[in-house]
């Protein structure tokens, strides 16, 4: 079986390479829902539990074969209703929850209001260690299920979740949170099936939920085959028969497969292939903004970086650095220069301002070597920017950046680069506050709100401030946008927020990244959502 | 005989032990692995207690150690942080890393003896020559050069094979990968042979051989081969472990997911369950290779005798 489909692969790379015309058991020319496409993938890190997977890889799953009470919509990020009827709040504190009728798990069961209630208590419970957990952090009873100081777990369910009957619950913050219906799109609100709590081992081995597709195999660390689920209820049912993903250790190794006729997506071309990628693949390429940012990030727990005029220095690096040299040179134009702190794909409605940021993120050396002399100079005169060496070719820009920062400063020595081996080695030096200079930062969102850009990464204390910047403007102008009803109004002041981080540099930001994917000659409509992952469903395959 | 096959497998526990022990440590020096679980945000200090408890990291260095080794000899080798069985892992990456093995092995011994012995007699001779200036050029290139050349040329250009191996790696799509893994051993046992060959022709025994009137292919076979062969066995036994375990290259070139990707996620993520896992049966494997390889002197050489 497995050889004559290998035989029919290469007849049809031949057949392609020749004339063109399209493989797979279809009619040439028109799209055929049956047809199966490939696509690239890498092994995720954990089991693909929702609430505890916090990466890519492992999304891209879940996001094929979960759906929540809110979906984000691949083009516009705004959340849409998708289980949830209603969502309803007087005091922006409790809500009450009302899911559709008819929607079901692949199994046959019914999709009901302790669906959602038993999965997020399972997330947040300490003894699941669940990765995600503190996404349910603004629920009442979250420091009974999960005690953040290390004391003993006094309670398995979280008190402010209440099934109410079987398409009604209603959930209880510990504070005003307007945008939290708008986070429930996110992987961790995912309801979960009996079978996970059943027998959990055999869910993890082939997972079971209510999405366009069902898990068919999955050869952990090697491929996963998804098929549509011909039963599924909601209305974005996938238009082809369903989707290979394989582990790529590579990059590379996926594209040359793609040149080859082995694979028909790839949803991240190589740096090294970003030159030839528009001979190779012409409108078959596609380069569309997500939501990450790079930014380089300070430590405040050290004084140097805090003391009364550092903003200064910090504003001075930042000018010091030519954004728009680098991005076009190093990343081919698949980044673009940061003006903000938040992303494109938020749009104006969302709260991005082009231009927030202003000169601060200009490129203007010899102001840069002014304002780094007025706020005293860099610390110790010089200044180590660290990353960690072993993904996402960071060296070459880090080097780019000290260059930019060494030709502004007139000072060969002022910027050096400081290579940490692994990704865990590095996260290890910050979470151990062993940081002296500037560190890069990356932020990929969770759920396309304004507030995700901020309040993690610069609210006092906040899960990811890395660098421990705290500021009391800041920490109480996002406190007062969380209470505010009216979105309009709540992104205003998140707007004002963002103006402190920018009136103290507490982060420098560098660019946004763009996502990538290339595709063969069977597949049309392919589309990446704000979170640069494939809109898999809607892929057509001729 | 068998004295020396106890006494060498005594050896190895000491041998066995340290590896092992020197593997855990410096896997240990790499620092928290926990830190790197939790993306680019901070684990909450509660869940990351709760991982280092349930993984023992919270215990003292030398008591992971003991309680590994415990669990290692009841056939436990711990979970990997995706949440799979250690052996799990090895049991679907060492078939496919034996086959690819395997494979190199096979052409190093069939062409690189071959080679040897056509060159080793042909010394001078244009044939010679031309072999000599081939291994100095494919050991002077880097491996992932070959490989990623070769994978271009034939698996996008021409398309004659998938530049890429499935992930049931059957022994057909090895053959490429195989070859591009044994390519700088294979010159060196051309070279090895080559020179055992055209040293051991002009010893008295081959003379012998040939005055009694032997035919000239049982003279190479029987008696000029044979003898020749011992450097070349002891190259091949040490290069049966640097094969498995150095894959990790050839690995990644062609999407094996074998011994060397498995490795090299584990050192990625610092998961010292799967590292010190994978290297305790390599490590055993060299020990293996290295006691057949002493043995098998005895049967090419019959002048050495184990006593």
């Amino acid at each position: 079986m497995r050889g004559a489909m290998h035989a029919r692969w290469a007849a049809c790379a031949v057949a392609v390479a020749l004339a063109a015309t399209a493989c797979g058991s279809g009619d040439s020319g028109s799209s055929d829902a049956g047809a199966v496409l490939s696509a690239s993938w890498g092994d995720p890190q954990k089991p693909l539990e929702p609430a505890n997977t916090n990466e890519v890889q492992g999304g891209k799953v879940l996001d094929m074969i979960f759906r929540g009470l809110k979906r984000y919509d691949p083009e516009t990020g705004e959340a849409k209703d998708m289980l949830a009827e209603k969502i309803e709040t007087s005091d922006s504190q409790t809500f009450t929850i009302t899911i559709k009728d008819g929607w079901t798990f692949s199994d046959g069961e019914k999709v009901t209001a302790r669906s959602f209630v038993d999965a997020w208590n399972y997330g947040a419970s300490l003894k699941n260690h669940q990765r995600n957990s503190y996404f349910f952090r603004y629920i009442e009873g979250y420091d009974k299920v999960h005690p953040e100081d290390g004391g003993k777990q006094s309670a398995d369910t979280l008190s402010g979740l209440e099934v109410v009957d079987d398409r009604t619950f209603t959930v209880e913050l510990t504070q005003k949170f307007s945008s939290f219906p708008d986070t429930l799109g996110y992987n961790a609100f995912a309801p979960l099936p009996r079978a996970f709590f059943d027998d959990h081992d055999a869910w993890v081995k082939k997972p079971i939920g209510n999405g366009p597709y069902l898990v068919d195999s999955y050869t952990r660390g090697s491929q996963m085959d998804l098929r549509t689920w011909a039963d599924y209820p909601g209305p974005d049912t996938a238009r082809n028969g369903g989707v290979d993903l394989k582990v790529y250790t590579d990059n590379n190794t996926a594209y040359t497969d793609l040149m080859a006729g082995n694979l028909d997506l790839v949803d991240d071309v190589p740096a090294a292939q970003l030159k030839n990628v528009r001979n190779d693949l012409g409108d078959r390429y596609l380069n569309s903004p997500a939501g990450i940012l790079q930014t380089l990030a300070f430590p405040y727990y050290d004084d140097a970086w805090n003391k009364p005029g550092a903003e200064k220095v910090r504003k001075g690096l930042s000018m010091a650095i030519d954004r728009k040299q680098i991005t076009d040179t190093i990343f081919h134009k698949t980044r673009t220069p940061a003006t903000d702190w938040t992303s494109p794909v938020l749009g104006e409605d969302g709260g991005f301002r082009d231009g927030l940021c202003g000169e601060s993120c200009a490129y203007k050396p010899d102001k840069a070597k002014k304002l780094i002399e007025e706020g005293g100079g860099l610390p110790g005169g010089r200044v180590t920017i660290t990353f960690n060496a072993d993904t996402g070719s960071h060296r070459e820009w880090v080097n780019a950046v000290c260059n930019s920062i060494n030709n502004a400063l007139d000072d060969e020595r002022a910027c050096t680069a400081n290579p940490v081996g692994t990704f865990a080695d590095f996260r290890n030096r910050i979470t151990g506050h062993k940081m002296s200079g500037p560190f890069r930062a990356g932020w990929q969102m969770d759920y396309p709100l304004i507030q995700n850009f901020l309040q993690p990464l610069y609210y006092t204390n906040a899960s990811s401030n890395d660098g421990k910047w705290s500021d009391k403007e800041f920490d109480g102008l996002v406190d007062r946008a969380n209470q505010e009803t009216d979105t309009a109004k709540a992104v205003a002041l998140f707007q004002q927020a963002q103006e402190v981080v920018r009136d103290h540099m507490a982060a420098i930001p560098l660019w946004y990244q763009n996502g990538s994917a290339g595709w063969s000659e069977r597949l049309s409509a392919v589309k990446l959502n704000p979170f640069s992952v494939p809109v898999y469903e809607q892929i057509k395959v001729s | 005989m068998g004295r020396y096959v106890l006494r060498r497998l005594l050896q190895m526990i000491p041998v066995f032990v340290g590896a092992t022990l020197l593997i855990f440590l410096m896997v240990n020096v790499m620092g928290d692995p926990i830190a790197g679980l939790c993306g680019e945000r901070r684990c909450d200090p509660a869940t990351a207690a709760q991982l280092q408890r349930e993984f023992g990291l919270d215990e003292p260095v030398r008591q992971q150690y003991l309680t590994y080794m415990g669990n290692v000899f009841t056939g436990d080798f711990g979970t990997a942080f995706n949440g799979q069985e250690v052996t799990e892992l090895m049991s679907t990456a060492f078939p496919v890393t034996v086959r690819l093995t395997l494979i190199a092995l096979l052409f190093e011994i069939v062409i690189g003896v071959t080679l040897g012995v056509i060159t080793g007699l042909g010394r001078g001779r244009p044939v010679d020559t031309g072999v000599l200036l081939v291994t100095l050029v494919v050991i002077s290139v880097p491996t992932f050069v070959t490989g990623l050349l070769l994978q271009l040329l034939l698996g996008v250009k021409w398309g004659w094979i998938r530049p890429s191996v499935s992930s049931e790696a059957p022994f057909d799509e090895l053959i490429l990968p195989g070859l591009v893994l044994a390519s700088v051993s294979l010159a060196y046992v051309t070279r090895l042979t080559r020179t055992s060959i055209a040293e051991n022709r002009r010893s008295d025994y081959v003379r012998t051989a040939v005055a009694k009137g032997l035919p000239r292919h049982r003279v190479v076979v029987r008696h000029l081969l044979r003898t020749s062969l011992i450097p070349v066995v002891t190259f091949i036994g040490a290069d049966i472990g640097f094969l498995m375990g150095g894959a990790i290259v050839t690995e990644r070139i062609f999407n094996i997911h074998g011994v060397g990707y498995q490795l090299y996620q584990g050192i990625l993520r610092q998961n010292t369950q799967t590292v010190v896992g994978f290297v305790t049966v390599l490590v055993l494997v060299f020990l293996i290779a290295n006691l057949v390889v002493d043995l098998l002197y005895a049967v090419l050489d019959p002048r050495i005798r184990y006593v």
